[in-house]
């Protein structure tokens, strides 16, 4: 398969867009994998890219029980930011956005990243205060950040409505001018596309139903399309955690699935080149290249594995955009839909070798998914291939949740809809 | 979701407040560090039928527990939580 290029573009234009071989294969399962990575979504093939790309491991599977890009991946607000605070999370999300500045060009595939700034406004003198402490945690590691008052937001953010009658005026916000926006879908596709002609198989359509084990060791998956085996069974799953592992009989892990929505208008013209934040409610708002706004708030609160939401939450977040943008009130929605979150019981996630011998798990994503993608797979690829965790991710382990080593940026204890 | 309060009938679900998973229990105050890990951060998360704690915050403020449908949504099962369960406070 040729690399995407001026030439290819050119060379196919001319001759009808004939010359245009699919991304990947569809290949049948082998028996048996070096590793077979259950969960075809962008942790997952991302997984299998670095897997293949910095460990030469690419006897692999990936196995995605629907289409790829049908779960998390494409049900995302496409945010992409490292303005953390811990000193133990916040050089894994740096890691990750260094990745995505080089991602396209990586994987030969336009995932249209784009560093538009992320602003997060603040609309009381201690929020305030908080980002500044934010602002400060990020510089002492290195990653740029700014305060801006709410003159300088004004004038980025024309249709932001930052006057004194504002239901929550606003006082200023922390900015991030490296954050984004990224094209999801093309993100599943480039990870998968590259990892595919490394020599990894993509599997679609084959769910995994169960877990094959000799002694206490795992040693494979019985899945809809039959038996496979393998040395490593890496399993990242994400809103299914739980249910997955339970069949490796992990029965209690620290994760509550939770349904969180996400919205789309219908397309505008240019009208908020940034990503921006509300502080005084949840919501986080940005406009896509094609004009449609993307927007989400809160989860709906309860436990659930319903990929759909209900409406009291819809209309929550609708009137938090209105308190924000009150010219956005005649904008119609175009299309909502539900994703399930592994919410964690502090809010980060969980990647480490497997308290089973022959398991690899990487889950509890809460609202950091997407924007981890690279780094996850990443570190994933890296834990897999050493049987130990990298030192980004060795903060992410199971155990920290016995040890008193928790991850909780905003110090709201053990209630996974919290965070 | 509409939730039947044993209180109140059938009542929206904005104005409830979801507690959390109700077959958690509280170990005894000496039991040993392992057990309290279990309880304050491990939950058994089902796909399907869950226990649950909810409150009628804006209504007659009374702790629930459902038995629902976690995929589904269905509610299966409300009743009066705590001292109040199964009309033993009557």
């Amino acid at each position: 398969m040729t690399d995407y290029s001026i030439l290819s573009l050119a060379k196919n234009a001319l001759n009808g867009q004939a010359g245009w071989a699919p991304a990947w294969r569809k290949p049948d399962p082998k028996p048996e994998y070096d590793v077979v990575i259950v969960g075809g979504g962008g942790h997952g093939l991302a997984t299998a890219h670095y897997l293949a790309k910095d460990h030469g491991i690419t006897n692999v599977a990936v196995l995605e029980k629907n289409l790829i890009g049908s779960g998390n991946v494409g049900r995302n607000t496409t945010l992409v930011r490292s303005n953390y605070m811990l000193d133990r999370t916040l050089p894994f999300y740096e890691h990750s956005l260094k990745l995505w500045e080089g991602l396209s060009h990586d994987l030969n595939y336009n995932v249209m990243f784009s560093s538009r700034g992320i602003i997060n406004l603040a609309h009381s003198p201690g929020q305030l205060d908080v980002f500044r402490r934010r602002a400060n945690s990020m510089l002492l590691n290195g990653v740029k950040a700014e305060i801006l008052s709410a003159a300088q937001i004004a004038e980025k953010v024309p249709a932001l409505d930052v006057s004194d009658a504002a239901r929550f005026p606003v006082l200023g916000g922390l900015y991030q001018a490296r954050g984004g926006t990224a094209r999801h879908d093309a993100v599943a596709w480039g990870f998968a596309r590259s990892a595919d002609r490394r020599g990894v198989d993509i599997i679609e359509q084959c769910e995994v139903t169960g877990f094959l084990k000799k002694d206490r060791r795992i040693v494979g998956v019985s899945t809809s399309r039959g038996e496979i085996r393998a040395k490593k069974i890496a399993v990242v799953v994400a809103g299914s955690s739980s249910h997955v592992l339970q069949q490796a009989g992990l029965n209690n892990l620290p994760i509550e699935s939770h349904v969180l929505q996400a919205f789309v208008s219908e397309g505008l013209k240019p009208v908020l080149d940034v990503a921006i934040t509300f502080g005084a409610g949840h919501l986080y708002i940005s406009q896509s290249d094609k004009g449609g706004l993307v927007f989400g708030g809160d989860l709906d609160g309860y436990n659930s594995y319903a990929q759909r939401g209900n409406l009291p939450v819809a209309e929550d977040v609708a009137t938090a955009l209105l308190a924000m943008f009150p010219a956005f009130a005649k904008v119609r929605v175009l299309r909502s839909w539900g994703g399930i979150m592994d919410m964690s019981m502090d809010g980060q996630p969980i990647i480490d070798v497997g308290p089973v011998p022959g398991l690899y798990i990487n889950c509890g994503w809460c609202y950091e998914g997407f924007k981890a993608t690279p780094a996850s797979g990443y570190t994933f690829a890296w834990t897999i291939a050493n049987d130990a965790p990298h030192e980004l991710n060795a903060p992410f382990s199971l155990s920290r949740f016995q040890n008193g080593y928790v991850l909780d940026e905003k110090g709201r204890g053990p209630f996974p809809g919290h965070h | 979701m509409i939730i039947d309060c044993p209180c109140c009938g059938p009542r929206p679900v904005s104005e409830f407040s979801y507690i959390g998973d109700a077959e958690v229990e509280k170990p005894d105050m000496q039991a040993p560090v392992a057990d309290w890990v279990e309880a304050v951060y491990t939950r058994t998360n089902p796909r399907g039928t869950h226990l649950e704690h909810w409150q009628h915050l804006h209504g007659c403020r009374q702790f629930l527990k459902l038995q629902r449908d976690t995929l589904t949504h269905e509610i299966f099962a409300v009743e009066l939580a705590g001292v109040y369960a199964s009309g033993a406070g009557e």
